[in-house]
């Protein structure tokens, strides 16, 4: 058997007959071989977490096992479930699987679920296509149903439609429709990641809840560690479309046995060296009171448009060569506030001042040196190139606000900017999708450091990269600011980096600050009630799932 | 809802009232002396002033534009130079053919493009899709006159089952009136159909690969209850908007069109008129069609509402 090892292990490690089996998975599409000998045993009430980087494979696993791969796929191998090969199944009999007993979860609330159709027809639709009840009597069912997953009908109606929910309403809808027939296989694909991670916790809670209810089965799809730690009773680890190593949870968190598993617990975990800031350093850059409102569209003709303010009297500090962080989850305003600093939005009030002198509203020359000495990175490095132009002309770009540089000394500059991020002065000549994500990242950060700057403001800017990408990125962001003596500006969602890489930190809510401090101090002691739960939910994940309080209802 | 429709109806109005001025002042303030453009620059000078008399044209531009729009909301069109009826009479009688011929082309291309754009989707790269998009090139690229001699020659001369064109009329029972519409609606719809064919393909085959169809899937309906449940609705909506446009395409469509089968309608009268230099005939009859788009927006915009539950919050 192409598989013998894991499947006999997991076999003699439990007295459960397993739920699942995929026995040597291999998968191509268009020729191109994309899931090798995959090997992989679920057991009933039993969650699996299926981690890796992207492009590893589990997301093709998981659609391999649904048999809802895409066009031009071949697949080869063993998927026993329930006394049965779903690889060798008929369509029509698979169509009475999915959703009855297996049921899956996807990552993006946002477009799963159908815009034009209400929550409740979508969760109904399984019982009249499974029970083949009649529309009434479904949506009682669905009633039911979304009342587990935390959207009584009381307080959320079965007419809303998706765009009247939260993300995270959203997910509950998308895991009612999976569990809404008790399968007995649930497969969850990143079930968390486009939430914030208040949300995800609850989320989570709820999984876990249900899969102890229900006794199902949980395949659970992610690339976040802290998820399959507070999750997970066994994992595997995949890479390039094999699994390297399936275990206990238990056993992988102290001891994985494959250095591909170990190195990436590692890099999850990985902060790196940084000298304690100087506290006597000048203040670089000061704010005051910031306030940026924006106008909603107008509900009545005759009377001014209702205003939001994204940021609401903000004011904070950042010296010399010091890394000031900012978190907050989605809508808070921290990408605002960095906007509003960088003078791409206009203040409605307060004052900015960047070393001793006013920065607010500027103008003309003033804000082309301004500019020159603040430089920004943002999230996604590839949505932010023109893919026409080569990495060169990228990050040469802002030497414009540096008009006396003659053409040579710009030509040296840049190779000099690419070496500094770990690139080759021959990449200038490349195109965009002629990097990897890190790489891309990396010649952002060179765009960013070309004309000199004093402070940089970092928008998410490891947030889309792999764990080990992401340990990369902070190694040289952390080395940048040590030789360069940077200040940066750090937003982020996630403590965790946050805690790696900044001295200080401030939590963001609804456009306010609503604590700052050490970092160190902050995460370790968290005053504010809000700023608690984040730390809990980010920081604790597996106390904030465990089954004990439910904060969703 | 009723807050969308009303605010919609509201810019129906004021659109309505911009159109109503822009067509005034092109057929009678800017190019000159209409009396003149009616008669020729050979005329003599009393029968012009005699016309311009008759016109009202001595009267300021703002009180005859007034009184012509007044005219219009209580359906007076005012008097035909040429015909010597009342215009409303006229387009009434051109009405009857030209509207169910409109009304019956875009019945067709409907009925034909979204059942063929969506075969075409679903079994996309298939032989069918190959056959169904290389029909609907031809049909883009060839002209509907061209078709219109060509069904004519077919169905009217060879096979003799329907009239090679002219208009008996409604009085005669309601299917000699379609009968003689038939080959000029589908010469109509022919080349609309492939587009709207071809737009419905290429939307269907963008919805089929969203996220929710996916969800459906994995709920455990079929690829073609998928289809058919979820993508099919999410399609509609780009399809609605080219179909709002296409309508004042088929208007201008049945100016050609009822030429070549020697229909009465709309489309001919305004021919004739722009011949005849009929201003009063061509400012109410081109009001006319720029109404109708303008209503025919209206309608889509509405039925993107109903469609689209995002739509109805917003304004």
């Amino acid at each position: 058997m192409a598989c013998g090892m894991f499947s006999t292990l997991a076999w003699l490690g439990s007295d459960d007959v397993a739920l699942l089996d995929v026995e040597g998975l291999s998968l191509a599409i268009n020729n191109i071989p994309l899931l090798d000998r995959v090997c992989l045993s679920v057991e009933p009430g039993q969650v699996l977490g299926l981690v890796g980087e992207s492009g590893s494979g589990k997301s093709l696993t998981a659609l391999s096992i649904m048999r809802l791969t895409p066009r031009g796929a071949r697949a080869q191998g063993r998927i026993l479930f329930g006394g049965r090969d779903l690889a060798a199944l008929p369509e029509r009999q698979m169509c009475a699987i999915r959703g009855r007993e297996i049921g899956m979860i996807f990552q993006e609330p946002m477009t799963a679920l159908n815009p034009l159709q209400t929550i409740g027809r979508q969760v109904a639709e399984g019982f009249r296509l499974h029970l083949g009840l009649s529309q009434r009597e479904a949506l009682n069912r669905a009633a039911g149903v979304l009342a587990r997953v935390g959207l009584p009908p009381e307080s959320i109606p079965l007419s809303r439609y998706p765009h009247e929910l939260s993300g995270g309403q959203r997910q509950r809808v998308v895991v009612a429709m999976a569990v809404a027939l008790e399968p007995k296989l649930i497969i969850a694909d990143e079930p968390t990641t486009a939430l914030d991670v208040t949300t995800q916790a609850q989320i989570l809670r709820l999984l876990r809840r249900l899969v102890a209810e229900t006794g199902a089965g949980l395949v659970l799809i992610t690339h976040d560690l802290a998820v399959v730690n507070a999750m997970a009773d066994h994992v595997a680890v995949m890479r390039g479309g094999q699994v390297l190593e399936q275990g206990r949870a238990a056993e992988f968190r102290t001891g994985a046995r494959h250095p591909y598993a170990r190195a990436l617990l590692d890099s999850s975990r990985y902060a790196p060296p940084r000298r304690a800031p100087d506290l006597k350093a000048v203040t670089l850059l000061e704010v005051e009171g910031l306030v940026r409102e924006y106008a909603l569209p107008r509900r009545n003709p005759f009377r001014p448009a209702p205003r939001r303010r994204a940021v609401d009297g903000v004011s904070f500090a950042i010296r010399r060569g010091e890394c000031l962080g900012l978190v907050g989850e989605s809508g808070c305003g921290k990408s605002t506030t960095a906007r509003a600093i960088l003078a791409l939005e206009p203040l409605q009030g307060g004052t900015i001042r960047f070393d001793g002198r006013g920065a607010a509203n500027l103008s003309g020359a003033e804000l082309l040196a301004f500019r020159r000495r603040v430089q920004m990175v943002f999230q996604d490095p590839y949505g932010s190139f023109d893919p026409r132009h080569k990495a060169g002309r990228i990050i040469a770009e802002p030497l414009r606000l540096l008009p006396d540089l003659t053409q040579p000394e710009a030509r040296r500059r840049v190779a000099a900017a690419l070496e500094e991020v770990g690139l080759a002065a021959s990449d200038a000549s490349k195109y965009p999708h002629e990097f990897s994500g890190g790489q891309r990242q990396r010649l952002a950060i060179a765009r960013a450091l070309i004309t000199r700057p004093d402070l940089i403001v970092l928008d998410e800017p490891v947030s889309a990269l792999d764990v080990s990408i992401r340990a990369q990125v902070l190694a040289l962001l952390a080395d940048l600011q040590a030789r360069l003596g940077l200040s940066y500006l750090f937003i982020s969602h996630d403590l965790g980096v946050v805690r790696a890489i900044t001295d200080r930190v401030l939590v963001m809510r609804d456009g306010q600050i609503v604590e700052g401090g050490e970092t160190a101090q902050v995460l370790q002691a968290p005053q504010h009630p809000y700023t608690r739960e984040l730390v809990t939910a980010a920081l604790r994940l597996d106390r904030a799932v465990s089954p004990q309080p439910d904060l969703a209802s | 809802m009723l807050t969308f429709a009303l605010r919609r109806l509201l810019a129906l109005a004021l659109t309505l009232a911009v159109a109503s001025a822009v067509v005034f002042v092109v057929m009678e303030v800017l190019p000159g002396d209409p009396a003149q453009v009616m008669l020729g620059t050979e005329a003599r000078p009393d029968t012009l002033a005699a016309l311009r008399e008759k016109l009202g044209l001595n009267q300021p531009a703002p009180e005859r534009y007034l009184a012509w729009v007044t005219g219009l909301v209580r359906g007076d069109l005012g008097m035909s130079y040429t015909y010597a009826t009342p215009v409303t009479e006229l387009v009434r009688d051109r009405l009857a053919v030209s509207l169910p011929l409109a009304l019956m082309a875009l019945a067709l291309t409907t009925a034909i493009a979204i059942p063929l754009g969506a075969w075409a989707a679903a079994r996309r790269n298939s032989v069918v899709d190959l056959g169904i998009m290389g029909a609907t090139q031809v049909g883009v690229a060839v002209p509907n006159f061209w078709f219109a001699m060509l069904l004519a020659l077919l169905f009217a001369i060879t096979l003799r089952w329907l009239p090679a064109g002219g208009f008996p009329g409604w009085s005669g029972g309601l299917w000699s009136g379609v009968r003689a519409l038939i080959l000029p609606a589908v010469a109509l719809a022919l080349p609309q159909a492939s587009i709207l064919a071809r737009v419905m393909r290429s939307s269907l085959l963008d919805t089929l690969s969203d996220d929710y169809v996916r969800t459906a899937r994995a709920k455990g309906l079929t690829e073609g209850q998928a289809l058919r449940r979820h993508a099919l609705r999410n399609a509609l909506i780009p399809v609605l908007t080219i179909m709002g446009l296409q309508f004042s395409f088929l208007l201008a469509g049945t100016v050609i069109i009822e030429n070549v089968f020697y229909l009465p309608g709309l489309g001919r009268l305004v021919f004739q008129a722009i011949n005849q230099r009929d201003l009063a005939v061509v400012k109410s009859v081109v009001m006319l069609l720029v109404a109708s788009v303008i209503i025919v927006n209206f309608i889509v915009d509405l039925t993107y509402a109903a469609v689209d539950p995002r739509l109805r919050r917003r304004a």
